[in-house]
């Protein structure tokens, strides 16, 4: 079914990690992933890797909905890592006509792999344990500066929060006009691609109908209850660093610490 | 022999998932042919995810469904066949509407089942003519009606497949009083011309008690009674534990009763009521 993705899904939960400031989560992941994509040798690799697993279990969300939400990107972890075996320089292992594979591409394929695995590991750790409405406050919170220069900060947040809001709202509303077209009779599992397109027109219709419909009914909601955009708005939770957020921050400059010592003591594994 | 027949249905929504839960467990009835059920059940008690297993919506995770007599997933392929005969109107049907006219948005389903052009139009005329829609609105778009007509519209669109079993899912919600009447005399109507089955789910023990013949009580995914409506609706208390209760004209009858009246406790419409409580009122006018 389509309600089966847990890619980007929220998990509620009572871990330390829960209970982490959001924008401090962001910032972390944020320099998480410039640190996976530069750990240059196996030593910063590794600790990269446990650090990576270190945050999942801490996340207290099962291992199994980790590796669940790989499923839809592994096609591309598989074709990038086939692209690297074959494109790496010097000495060729084996060779057959212009193919080769050198120590070089096997050692970039590997590399790459893993940086993917570990970049949707890492998000899935922030999306997994930061709700939709926490993350986007603290998405505002952290581009506010940028309101200076008139960008409407408030408003991208507000849509943002709006369209995260929506998603399952319409998923569960595609399902429903799904059955009800399929109990008139509609064939969508069958025929040619022209034919499966033609199906989809009775559900695509309805569906647009009522995204319309809910949008009007929310504007008029939000007006009635007197919105006006993010002058003067005060929020209801505010954002405070508390004592988890210092720890966690310590945590983390320890492991930058111990990153820069191996990736820059020790010679890379890989060109760059 | 029954028309529908269940045997340990059982449906569990995500198998293997920290979500797990079972929607419906064991449940096994059997629907006479031709009969008016209702079925009744709080919110959440499993009444949607069964009936979507008997038109064969949702593949049950245990136990069968049969229609008249043959399991319907005997043969998943022809599944289609299955929801022609069992027809589904779901609840607020109206938000299927997509075609440019009425006309067109009813003759979907009869298409669907490869029946021609004119068949399908004398099919929707029908349908059309069932659940009064004026014919002049059959050439307007859908989406310029009003929603009574709406409603209308979309269930002539399950009704002109002229399917063997009809269920309707909460019909009459978020109608006007008269438009549920209305609305509940052409279902009754309908029920009787054709003959066929029909399967009300309501949340209104009034239009319940008004219709159906036997009444079907769904309690945490169990089927807790299937019997004359008027036996399960002798039974106030059990249904008020089940966060149910019986009509309101059923109530006073009962309290009447009580009290010692001699009127018929399971009294189910207004009309009966008022036949059996007109003779006292003549009686006190005559002692006078």
């Amino acid at each position: 079914m389509i309600a089966d993705i847990t890619l980007g899904q929220f998990f509620p939960g009572h871990s330390m990690l829960h209970k982490t400031d959001p924008r401090v989560k962001i910032c972390l992941i944020i320099f998480h992933i410039v640190l996976i994509f530069t750990a240059g040798n196996f030593f910063s690799l590794g600790l990269v890797v446990l650090f990576t697993f270190l945050g999942m279990c801490v996340s207290k969300v099962p291992l199994k909905l980790y590796v669940k939400g790989l499923k839809p990107i592994l096609f591309i972890v598989v074709f990038t890592a086939v692209l690297n075996i074959f494109y790496g320089t010097g000495e060729p292992l084996v060779q057959w006509g212009w193919l080769k594979i050198t120590g070089n591409g096997i050692l970039n394929a590997l590399f790459v792999s893993v940086r993917i695995v570990l970049l949707i590991f890492t998000s899935s750790v922030l999306t997994f344990t930061t709700s939709p409405n926490q993350l986007t406050d603290a998405i505002e919170r952290l581009l506010k500066p940028l309101s200076k220069l008139h960008v409407p900060v408030h408003e991208f947040a507000m849509m943002m929060t709006i369209a995260l809001r929506f998603v399952p709202l319409l998923l569960e509303e595609t399902d429903k006009i799904m059955s009800a077209q399929k109990a008139r009779g509609a064939d969508m599992e069958s025929g040619g691609i022209l034919q499966r397109i033609k199906a989809l027109i009775p559900v695509l219709i309805p569906l647009f109908v009522s995204a319309f419909r809910r949008a009007y009914d929310l504007a008029t909601a939000m007006e009635s209850r007197c919105y006006h955009g993010g002058e003067g708005r005060t929020k209801m939770r505010v954002l405070k660093l508390g004592k988890q957020d210092v720890f966690i921050l310590g945590a983390v400059a320890l492991f930058l610490g111990a990153f820069l010592l191996l990736n820059l003591w020790l010679p890379p594994a890989i060109l760059r | 022999m029954p028309v529908l027949e269940t045997k340990d249905l059982t449906y569990q929504y995500g198998i293997g998932t920290p979500f797990q839960k079972t929607a419906v467990e064991k449940v096994s009835i059997s629907i006479r042919k031709g009969e008016f059920l209702g079925v009744i059940g709080h919110t959440g008690s499993g009444k949607s995810t069964l009936i979507q297993m008997l038109n064969g919506l949702i593949r049950p995770t245990g136990g069968q469904v049969l229609l008249d007599g043959k399991d319907i997933w005997a043969e998943p392929k022809k599944i289609r066949d299955v929801r022609f005969r069992v027809g589904m109107v779901f609840q607020y049907p109206e938000y299927q509407l997509f075609e440019e006219t009425v006309w067109k948005d009813i003759m979907f389903g009869p298409k669907n089942m490869g029946l021609s052009e004119n068949e399908a139009k004398e099919r929707a005329m029908e349908a059309a003519h069932f659940t009064g829609l004026k014919e002049e609105l059959l050439e307007k778009s859908p989406f310029e009606l009003s929603g009574g007509e709406k409603r209308r519209a979309a269930i002539a669109g399950v009704i002109a497949m002229d399917p063997d079993v009809l269920i309707l899912d909460e019909p009459t919600a978020g109608l006007d009083p008269r438009g549920r009447d209305v609305l509940l005399a052409q279902i009754t109507q309908y029920h009787k011309a054709r003959g066929n089955t029909v399967l009300l789910v309501s949340h209104s023990m009034e239009d319940i008690g008004r219709t159906a013949d036997r009444l079907l009580v769904m309690s945490g995914g169990h089927a807790v009674m299937l019997e004359e409506t008027k036996a399960v609706f002798s039974k106030g208390e059990e249904l008020e534990k089940l966060g149910l209760r019986v009509p309101q004209i059923t109530k006073i009858m009962q309290e009447l009763y009580k009290m010692g009246c001699p009127v018929d406790p399971a009294t189910l419409t207004v009309d009966d009521a008022f036949g059996q409580l007109l003779p006292f009122f003549k009686r006190k006018e005559e002692l006078r």
